[in-house]
């Protein structure tokens, strides 16, 4: 049994993709400010839950969403980042932040 | 118009600040308190409270006192605003019960 088996997921693991540059100024936002805007690599499915931003106002019965483990590098993320070249952070996101990257 | 992204006041991954104070402390009972709380309210069918309410309810904070508050008074200060808000108490109980048991605490200390 593997990540995401049996998840009808819009991305697969290795897929590129851009996180959505969007900034609510209200809600519970699970993607966090540092990463929006930034293009990274799926590392897993991590599975299919409810949607946080409905759940935080009382909504528990919406569809679920697929969750990805998405993989950056921190040079990337950080541009004065100082330590290795090839670090990463790994962040999980919902589908509906992720876009595919070119 | 700015074109600086909105960023939340909670949201803080990356911003400059000091080092991270590692001290702890011992869990005072009303802590727990707060903690049992809150999985009561989750742990049903039909949940009164979500921790994804009570986190945007600490969210929602004004800057001000979300900076102010401990880590457990923001889970009050959260409880309190959602409950309220979806109707399931309102201020004036919780205030009326509040002074219940504190008078009764007076009472027992007398």
């Amino acid at each position: 049994m593997s990540w995401g088996e049996g998840i009808a997921s819009r991305f697969k693991p290795g897929d590129k993709v851009h996180v959505a540059a969007r900034y609510p100024v209200r809600g519970h936002i699970r993607t966090p400010f540092y990463i929006r805007g930034k293009t990274g690599v799926v590392e897993r499915i991590c599975g299919q839950f409810h949607n946080p931003e409905e759940l935080a106002f009382g909504k528990y019965d919406g569809p679920e969403k697929v969750l990805y483990r998405v993989r950056f590098d921190q040079k990337h993320v950080w541009p004065d980042y100082r330590g290795g070249p090839s670090d990463k952070v790994e962040i999980e996101i919902f589908e509906h932040w992720l876009e595919p990257a070119k | 118009m700015s074109d600086t992204p909105h960023r939340m006041h909670h949201d803080m991954g990356g911003q400059p600040a000091g080092p991270v104070g590692p001290s702890e402390h011992e869990i005072e009972p009303w802590e727990k308190r707060i903690e049992a709380i809150l999985r009561c309210m989750q742990l049903r069918e039909t949940p009164i409270v979500t921790v994804d309410e009570l986190r945007r309810g600490i969210e929602e904070l004004p800057t001000t006192l979300y900076d102010s508050l401990t880590y457990y008074e923001r889970w009050i200060a959260s409880l309190t605003n959602i409950v309220v808000e979806k109707g399931v108490l309102t201020r004036a109980e919780i205030e009326q019960r509040m002074a219940a048991i504190k008078a009764a605490r007076a009472k027992e200390a007398a």
